[in-house]
């Protein structure tokens, strides 16, 4: 009874988060123009999306932006972590307050004092500008999944591999970084997720002449959402799911059923 | 190589594109067109249509943060009562939204709501009457409750999964019953995540300007609203600024609550 | 003395893994008893269930002459000191002690001299504006301990809780967990996986191995009779070897014939046969019932321990005296040091008693 109660609870909160995206998925095969209506099923969408210069535009600056954001953000965050770790703790916790600025703050604001910025240097707003951001906002993700892993470390195992003769470089990426990898790679995915479904900032960094989809699409909302732009988003949110399960599939089941094991040895 | 200087480039970083930005935030609040220091951009916040929009959006984020941790609380305690290795599952699939873009997603509960749309057709199927809900501050609410629960969820489920289940059961040897089990050992320990939950909901829902655009209709004006108008259509930077200085207070309120209480200096978790 | 708490035929499982199989055991009133085995045996498993944590698959719980199988734990008369102390974090010590006391509403100043009463007990008087994270593992126990006992619970349950302190520690809180008990006169449950903590301790042992209790007694019982191979190897050292039992009183191992105590085994039966070390006595070439060579010695303090090849057996040897490697010796047993047990019946029965 209780357990089909806490079933029913966490269905009807996934049901709340999932309906949306259901939606567009329905609308994308929707043939009518107008959201309201359902005209019959259809693949036009997909077909003319592909021939839409303007949005493969916006979609090709969306996932440029998006890689190159999170990979130098990975880089600069990444590189920054393990020098923190060797810093005094109040340094430290300084560096990490002004890291959790972008975190806390509200996007609006970062977005206006970016904009303030790039007026006063007098920097074209254009590509330039919004990567600049994207790698602002994208460093926290990073450096707030790295620390972690850097703080499990067991420092012996870096002072081993010296000792058994490697070098510092030789060290750090055949002992550290394996170590620190998974939080480096979730700090990635991380960033890349945040710069492609970022809107706000953009918003106010970006320059006439380069859209991303999210600016796209906030300009479209007043004419009306293109159904392309449907089909494109549903066909990108399938292609990660996908990705996600073949990646996820094999390491996981194992690691459960390592993880099961350990439990059961704790309980008795 | 000295290992502290490995992290010139970021601390570089951080002081050109965040302290400098909000500094210039600060100048630009302080001053008029022609450079003069003067105290009339924040001030303006007391006339009656700005302090109607701060009180609104106020309002709004109130409500949308109260609903986020009344929903999120139950939810998270009943994932930490499941399987360990669940644990990168669950937030993949709070995650996994995000890769639908947020202003669709947002959109679609247009479609959801409308007075022709999906709700109020079900509605009229079991004959009942349509309901008002698109353009009404309880669909901005809706919105700000869908799009930021993720942020609510995950430093609960966070905060709760890391207490000790015998400091529970130690609680429970003692002969507190389940409620004030609850009461005096496991919402005291999730504070820290409570704290980080409120803050990641309520400064995002107290400056949004988007989700009044798309689920408010033109007719309802949030502080975020004001502030963006500024920015984009009248040029008022000054004003702008001015106007966001006041907004800072309040984040530099949930700041410092959430400094308080991060003892570990992990920063805020997700 | 009567039972105080009595497990009728006790049964769990998680998943498909059953950790207790049918098991009784009754806990007299003032007892410290130790259930005693290594991980994976049961032993954490059954003092959840008397704590009411965990909920038996099949049987009973009786305390004090009531079935409480179906109890919560905060309505069970009895209070745990858990692995790791589990204190709570987000309260000082006076706080954590007074938790129980607080909950039953007792009166202010009977839970402030409760909480003197109790940190002296300890010896942590004025610690009460700690918290727990500035103490050391083995003042947090002591915290642990005290936090349970303001409680007057009739029986204290307590889950290793010394395994995640040093040695000298550990030592130092037997004796000090040994005069708690006294001078609160209650019953204590105690689990473990060192022999040596319930050997010290205990009135009774209860060595358990897979679900399965192996063996009840005194801790004197348990080390010099035990009753099966199980048994002894986990407790000390000992040599375990196969024999026939040509009648009662003379037992045949590795060819020889030793002399015992035993009777009522039958007449050529196999056996299995334990020789503590210390039992074994080494003498001059010719003399004794076995001859031997010395391979090993090692100097424990003290005693020194050697190993000695004799029949193709290699034997386990603790003495005061030293034989150099490469020594002819003579091998003899008193007869009463001979300890003689049953072989498990079926090939199931043996994996119940024998771990490896």
């Amino acid at each position: 009874m209780k357990k089909t109660l806490r079933s029913l609870y966490i269905a009807l909160i996934f049901l709340f988060l999932y309906a949306p995206i259901l939606t567009l998925i329905v609308l994308s095969f929707n043939a009518s123009k107008t959201r309201a209506k359902w005209g019959g099923f259809t693949l036009n969408w997909y077909r003319s999306m592909f021939r839409n210069e303007a949005i493969l535009q916006a979609l090709s600056t969306t996932l440029l932006i998006a890689l190159l954001s999170a990979l130098i953000a990975t880089v600069i965050g990444t590189v920054a972590c393990i020098s923190m770790q060797a810093m005094k703790r109040r340094n430290r916790a300084i560096i990490m307050g002004i890291t959790n600025i972008p975190m806390l703050n509200a996007d609006i604001v970062t977005g206006i004092s970016l904009m303030l910025l790039f007026i006063t240097l007098g920097f074209r707003f254009g590509f330039m500008t919004i990567l600049l951001s994207h790698i602002t906002f994208n460093i926290p993700y990073v450096i707030l999944s790295v620390m972690p892993r850097m703080k499990q470390l067991n420092p012996s195992i870096y002072e081993a591999a010296l000792d058994l003769g490697a070098s510092h470089i030789r060290a750090f990426f055949k002992v550290v970084f394996p170590d620190i990898l998974p939080g480096v790679l979730s700090g990635f995915l991380m960033a890349f997720t945040m710069s492609l479904d970022d809107f706000i900032i953009t918003h106010f960094t970006k320059g006439p002449g380069v859209d991303t989809l999210s600016t796209k699409i906030y300009t479209e909302v007043k004419k009306g959402i293109k159904p392309e732009m449907y089909s494109l988003s549903t066909l990108i949110f399938v292609t990660v799911l996908l990705l996600l399960f073949l990646v996820n599939k094999t390491p996981a089941e194992q690691k459960k059923k390592k993880l099961q094991m350990q439990q059961q040895g704790g309980k008795l | 190589m000295n290992k502290k200087t490995l992290a010139f480039p970021y601390i570089f970083w951080a002081a050109a594109f965040i302290v400098i930005p909000l500094c210039m935030v600060l100048y630009y609040g302080v001053t008029d067109k022609t450079g003069a220091f003067t105290l009339e951009n924040i001030v303006t916040m007391a006339t009656a249509e700005h302090s109607k929009a701060l009180l609104l959006s106020i309002e709004l984020s109130l409500a949308s943060t109260v609903i986020c941790f009344l929903l999120a609380y139950p939810l998270a305690m009943m994932l930490t009562g499941m399987n360990v290795s669940t644990h990168s599952f669950i937030v993949l699939i709070f995650i996994l939204p995000m890769w639908m873009n947020f202003l669709l997603r947002t959109l679609a509960w247009q479609t959801l709501l409308e007075k022709t749309g999906v709700i109020n057709s079900i509605l009229g199927f079991l004959h009942l009457p349509p309901l008002e809900l698109i353009n009404t501050p309880g669909a901005i609410i809706l919105g700000m409750v869908y799009n930021f629960l993720p942020f609510m969820v995950l430093p609960l489920y966070n905060a709760l999964a890391k207490i000790d289940k015998n400091v529970i059961n130690a609680a429970r040897d003692l002969g507190a019953d389940s409620v004030q089990t609850f009461f005096r050992v496991t919402l005291p320990l999730s504070l820290p995540g409570i704290i980080s939950g409120v803050t990641m909901v309520f400064i995002p829902a107290l400056t949004t300007f988007v989700i009044s655009t798309l689920l408010g209709g033109s007719k309802i004006l949030l502080i975020g609203n004001v502030i963006e108008q500024e920015f984009t259509q009248t040029g008022n930077w000054h004003l702008g600024s001015g106007l966001s200085i006041v907004l800072m207070i309040f984040i530099l309120v949930n700041m410092v609550a959430e400094a308080a209480f991060d003892k570990e200096g992990d920063g805020a978790s997700l | 003395m009567s039972k105080l708490i009595d497990l009728q035929n006790i049964t769990k499982a998680f998943d498909s893994n059953i950790v207790l199989d049918d098991m009784s055991l009754y806990i007299r009133e003032n007892e410290f008893l130790t259930l005693l085995g290594p991980s994976g045996c049961g032993k954490t498993t059954t003092l959840r269930i008397i704590g009411g944590f965990e909920s038996p698959d099949k049987g009973r719980v009786v305390f004090d002459g009531t079935d409480i199988t179906a109890w919560p734990p905060n309505k069970r008369q009895l209070n745990t000191v858990f692995q790791k102390y589990a204190l709570f974090p987000h309260m000082d010590i006076g706080e954590n002690i007074a938790f129980g006391l607080r909950i039953k509403n007792k009166p202010k100043n009977y839970i402030q001299d409760k909480i003197k009463y109790a940190l002296k007990l300890v010896n942590l008087d004025g610690y009460e504006k700690r918290m727990p994270d500035s103490l050391s593992g083995g003042q947090q126990q002591r915290i642990a301990i005290a936090r349970a006992i303001v409680n007057e619970p009739k029986v204290l349950l307590l889950d290793e809780p010394l395994g995640a302190l040093d040695l000298k520690l550990r030592q130092d809180m037997q004796y000090e967990l040994i005069r708690l008990k006294n001078e609160l006169g209650i019953t204590f449950i105690y689990v473990t996986h060192d022999q040596e903590e319930a050997l010290t301790m205990s009135d009774t042992i209860v060595v358990m191995n897979q679900g399965y209790i192996q063996q009840i007694g005194t801790p004197e019982m348990i080390y010099n009779e035990p009753e099966n191979a199980f048994v002894a190897d986990f407790i000390g050292d000992s040599n375990i070897l196969d024999g026939i039992m040509i009648r009662d009183e003379l037992v045949e191992i590795l060819g020889a014939r030793f002399a015992c105590v035993d009777k009522g085994f039958g007449e050529h039966k196999p056996v299995d046969v334990v020789i503590r070390p210390e039992d074994v006595e080494l003498t001059v070439p010719g003399s004794g019932t076995l001859q031997g060579v010395v391979s090993h010695v090692i100097f424990k303090g003290v005693h020194y321990e050697m190993e000695v090849m004799a029949c193709g057996f290699e034997w386990l040897v603790q003495s005061t005296r030293m034989f150099p490697v490469g020594t002819q010796v003579g091998l003899s047993v008193d007869p009463f040091n001979i300890q003689i047990m049953n072989k498990p019946a079926s090939e199931d029965e043996e994996a119940i008693g024998v771990n490896e």
